[in-house]
């Protein structure tokens, strides 16, 4: 592997990150130090340092192409970060798979949808619950009694995370035969299946109007008050973006501009320069 | 609330799979009876057994092509080393289990383990492959199964089995039997398949891989197929998922291939070539990528057409009918007009079943 890569020692929170009160007192669900990644020459992503409190909301934003979607993807271990550590729970995951960051704890969804369309709503839920099943193939094939506690109990659960979006009628349908909203929605029943405390949404409202997107802002605090986790969201609609997240990271050309709260992040000239660009000096 | 109360209804897999068990059954069952009135011909009869494997063959290849979504083009290696492992287990058990039906029961388990340590054997450098090499490295394996067998010569006496690549290494005591002679493959096999224990087979075989499907590792294979990134973003592993699919199809064709083997009196390793293994990805295709019945209606049909069409005046033209067919069908289930005639009759059949849940109702985009 990478022999630039350093050796993690967690060191106290520096103080830069913004964490809410309330998860102040609790070491950070996730931690990034001096992340980066590097696609031949190009620096991606470099310098990205974070934290984010065991229950916040946080909003990764910026311009198209500002790298944001790639933090999600070294977070999850799609890419392999070139510098840097990723601390989940105190944990490195510098040696992980991307199926053993999500048992970690880190659950996503995706910006183009990629739900397991031929299967039913209910089945793609149930292969969130995956790894919290146990039966291993063989009880499977010959159906031993724990195959029918196991798939019952499944099921129970997976109808209980889709009445979440009160999708549990859904249950039945072929998941690609879904309405675009309901399809986004089932992707984050899967994620939640997975038992995260750590939920990355990319662009939850994309394709959305007003009163969903309404919708949703109600549904993402809802599901950090039930299942207490930190959720860290991607999003171009700044409504969303303002009104649910407590801390705010401001990304452009693959580094961190700006990081505070929704009122700190809309008062900040070099966030307005890199939307709007900079205003002639007249 | 009707899904929560409906637990106990059978799944629409489970109804289907119920299907597949009732269909295979009734196919033995008719065919004793017609066997019983001496209303079969004796090629149909001796293609009885053939039909068993591929039949299974097709089912479990339909396991890696459809249901893991993984081009396997090798699939006939794993039949050959069933068969001739079968073959060997069968000779050596020859004195110790008399009960010829318990004797193939333990050759076929001998076939399908050998088969399945073929499967991991290739599986471990191969599955981390993708689409195209994938199909390319399997192909080459069928080959080399095939060469390495050609060569072998393989014989059994008193201190157990001897293994050479020359004829002339090959030494055995005087009461010792050869049981693999090279190019010339197995000779002087006793008999042992019969259209019952094929029949038991397809049964295993349906119920392996059913069951296995509707479990959690079914689900786990199924997602792979659909969506690897999604699959893996919840927490599954993609090796021993693809790994346990490709050796269990793997497993069953070295089971199949036990039985093929000792259906006849002599087997050459050539049986088991690429022309096999394309032929059973045709029945994979034609009856369906991931449909198990449309596997084993096309194994069945596809293996007895060409003999039907042995008969009669057509003979000479034979297997222009049959490539005749196989493009027709093919055009059939592809054309989106003669499908969605299809679907309209078959939705107006169940519409009387079942009622239709409102898609809209649940979701508002």
């Amino acid at each position: 592997m990478n022999g630039a890569y350093p050796k993690p020692k967690l060191v106290p929170v520096p103080s830069t990150n913004i964490i809410p009160d309330r998860d102040a007192d609790k070491s950070p669900i996730l931690e990034c130090r001096n992340l980066g990644i590097d696609f031949g020459g190009l620096s991606a992503v470099s310098d990205f340092n974070m934290a984010i409190g065991r229950t916040e909301i946080a909003g990764l934003i910026g311009p198209n192409g500002a790298g944001k979607t790639t933090v999600f993807n070294l977070l999850t271990k799609v890419y392999q970060p070139t510098r840097g550590t990723i601390m989940l729970d105190g944990k490195d995951t510098h040696s992980m798979t991307t199926a053993q960051v999500n048992r970690a704890g880190i659950a996503r969804t995706f910006q183009n949808i990629r739900l397991f369309s031929n299967l039913s709503v209910e089945d793609n839920v149930k292969v969130g619950l995956h790894n919290q099943m146990r039966y291993g193939m063989f009880s499977g094939i010959l159906r031993m009694p724990g195959y029918w506690k196991e798939e019952r109990v499944a099921r129970e659960r997976a109808l209980e995370l889709l009445s979440i979006f009160d999708m549990q009628d859904l249950a039945s349908h072929q998941a690609g035969s879904l309405p675009y909203g309901a399809q986004r929605r089932l992707e984050i029943v899967r994620a939640l299946a997975t038992n995260p405390s750590l939920l990355l949404l990319d662009e939850p409202a994309a394709g959305m109007n007003p009163s969903e997107t309404a919708e949703l802002m109600n549904n993402i605090r809802k599901i950090r008050d039930t299942f207490h986790i930190a959720i860290m969201l991607i999003e171009h609609d700044m409504n969303l973006v303002m009104g649910v997240c407590e801390g705010i990271c401001v990304l452009n050309f693959g580094k961190v501009i700006a990081k505070g709260t929704p009122e700190e992040i809309q008062a900040n000239p070099a966030v307005i320069e890199a939307y709007l660009g900079k205003q002639k000096e007249a | 609330m009707k899904n929560l109360t409906g637990r106990r209804r059978l799944s629409k897999s489970s109804v289907n799979g119920f299907i597949n068990y009732g269909l295979v059954i009734a196919a033995f069952v008719v065919m004793q009876i017609l066997i019983g009135q001496d209303a079969v011909s004796n090629t149909i009869q001796s293609m009885l057994v053939p039909v068993c494997c591929y039949v299974v063959m097709a089912v479990s290849l339909n396991l890696t092509v459809g249901i893991l979504g993984e081009l396997s083009l090798g699939h006939a290696g794993f039949m050959s080393l069933g068969a001739f492992s079968g073959i060997i287990a069968a000779t050596a058990l020859q004195n110790v289990v008399t009960a010829e039906p318990l004797r193939l029961a333990l050759s076929m388990v001998v076939g399908a383990v050998v088969g399945g340590i073929g499967g991991v054997v290739i599986g471990l450098p191969v599955l981390r492959l993708r689409g195209d090499y994938l199909a390319i490295v399997t192909l080459a394996f069928g080959e080399i199964i095939k060469n390495v067998i050609q060569v072998l010569y393989i014989g059994l006496d008193e201190e157990g089995l001897h293994l050479a690549t020359k004829q002339e290494n090959l030494i055995l005591s005087e009461t010792g039997i050869s049981i693999i002679k090279g190019p010339m493959g197995a000779t002087g096999v006793t008999k042992l398949a019969t259209f019952t224990a094929g029949f038991i087979l397809v049964l295993v075989t349906l119920f392996v891989v059913q069951n296995l499907v509707a479990s959690r590792a079914g689900r786990a294979i199924l997602s792979l197929r659909d969506n690897r990134i999604a699959a893996e973003s919840v927490g599954i592993s993609v090796t021993k998922y693809k790994m346990m699919a490709f050796v269990t199809s793997a497993a069953l064709a070295g089971a199949a291939g036990t039985l093929y083997g000792l259906n006849y009196s002599s087997t050459v390793a050539s049986k088991f070539d690429f022309n096999t293994s394309i032929l059973v990805l045709v029945y994979v295709v034609l009856g369906g990528l991931g449909s198990i019945r449309g596997s084993i209606i096309a194994a069945a049909v596809l293996t007895i057409l060409p003999e039907l069409l042995r008969s009669g005046s057509i003979k000479d033209y034979r297997m222009l009918i049959y490539a005749i067919i196989l493009i027709l069908v093919m055009l059939v289930t592809n054309n989106p007009t003669l499908r969605g005639a299809l679907d309209t009759v078959s939705k107006k059949l169940k519409l009387g079943k079942h009622k239709h849940t409102d898609l809209e109702g649940g979701a508002a985009s």
